[in-house]
């Protein structure tokens, strides 16, 4: 019973960022409108950023910021520090995912201006005739 | 359809919560991911760069190769933008001539812009210059910088906006913010040394080693910041007109 209690309590980010991925995986594949599969793809990519910075997380330790002593001597204890490489490859990360965001809604409007709906069936459907 | 769905996100499930066994528990500092390379970067980075703040140190210094080609997928997003939305055929244009016209005349609306713009634009150029000692660096401030031109463009209307910064000189910032960065890089090649390896800069600079890579992470971060915040204004033109660059939202 302690175990299972620890298992769900230890390691409650995965919860947290799994919800959201299934959140977006069922949007992606089974909402008919192509806006919302394009929100549902931003969810899941949202999912994926909280997974990778919550791993970065320390116990007992502060913003990956070198601090100075009283004598201006930088503390330079890893411990003291969170892990510093997730947060970079979510920084970079999230912007490409803005541009990538960017992308999908230009190729949408260009789907509903040339078929005049962004049903995914009825577009399906404008393609056959 | 909806049926099957939950039944594949059910068997994912499964396997995920399988895997999630194995992972480390939250925020454990023996974890995998805080034990190899991170506490090297902590205790190695302030000495070898003089900058405080590591997570700039490994985006613009240890990684920057990867830094590079962010900023070179956020140029070829707004290639690609520009590539599917503008030039369109008149005909289809024609058909396309529904949105209300806004003229922009609500005074609140231009009196809190007149306001808050000012302030966004200081504030994201802080966020540059002062991310060696704090959170910030090119890609928040050029998103905040981006931010307030598209709350012009929002407050008043996108050809007030565009009159003030034409397509021209976004797309000249789009590019020359790319060729800043990769600039440094082989300006540090010339100099003998690796590309991006900003050490190479000290003898220009007239300053040392360590200082150099400093002062080449704020290069590179101006750098950054310009595309960053080009490209936010090239997307907000082209999606807000459905690339037509006429009335906007």
């Amino acid at each position: 019973m302690d175990e299972i209690f620890h298992f769900i309590i230890g390691k409650y980010n995965y919860w947290a960022s799994l919800v959201l991925l299934f959140i977006g995986l069922y949007g992606m594949i089974a909402k008919n409108n192509l806006m919302k599969k394009i929100i549902g793809m931003v969810i899941f990519q949202t999912a994926i950023l909280l997974f990778f910075v919550s791993i970065g997380a320390k116990r007992g330790a502060t913003v990956p910021i070198i601090e100075f002593g009283p004598d201006k001597q930088p503390l330079l204890e890893a411990s003291a520090y969170a892990n510093p490489l997730p947060h970079v490859l979510i920084l970079t990360a999230i912007v490409v995912g803005v541009a990538t965001l960017g992308v999908a809604l230009a190729v949408l409007q260009k789907i509903q201006r040339v078929h005049g709906t962004i049903e995914e069936d009825e577009v399906l459907e404008d393609q056959r005739q | 359809m909806k049926r099957l769905t939950l039944v594949i996100l059910a068997i994912c499930a499964v396997i995920m919560l399988a895997a999630a066994v194995d992972l480390p528990d939250w925020a454990d500092p023996a974890s995998p991911a805080s034990t190899h390379l991170s506490p090297d970067f902590l205790e190695q980075g302030y000495g070898e760069t003089a900058t405080p703040n590591i997570v700039t140190v490994v985006l613009a210094d240890y990684r920057s190769y990867d830094t590079m080609f962010e900023a070179v997928v956020v140029f070829a997003a707004a290639l690609i933008v520009l590539v599917v939305l503008r030039h369109t055929p008149r005909k289809r244009r024609k058909m396309l001539q529904h949105r209300p016209v806004r003229e922009g005349r609500d005074t609140v609306l231009r009196g809190a812009a007149q306001l808050i713009i000012p302030v966004m634009q200081i504030f994201a150029l802080y966020v540059v210059g002062h991310g060696h000692y704090s959170p910030g660096g090119g890609f928040q401030g050029g998103v905040i910088f981006g931010a307030s031109f598209i709350l012009l463009a929002l407050c008043y209307n996108l050809k007030f906006t565009i009159e003030r910064f034409r397509e021209q000189a976004v797309l000249v910032c789009v590019a020359g913010g790319v060729l800043l960065y990769a600039g440094v890089g082989a300006v540090c090649l010339a100099m003998g040394w690796n590309f991006l390896g900003y050490a190479g800069l000290a003898g220009i600079l007239g300053v040392g080693e360590v200082m150099a890579r400093s002062h080449g992470i704020l290069a590179v971060e101006v750098g950054v910041g310009i595309t960053v915040f080009s490209v936010m204004m090239s997307l907000y033109y082209d999606l807000a007109s459905g690339g037509d660059l006429d009335e906007g939202l």
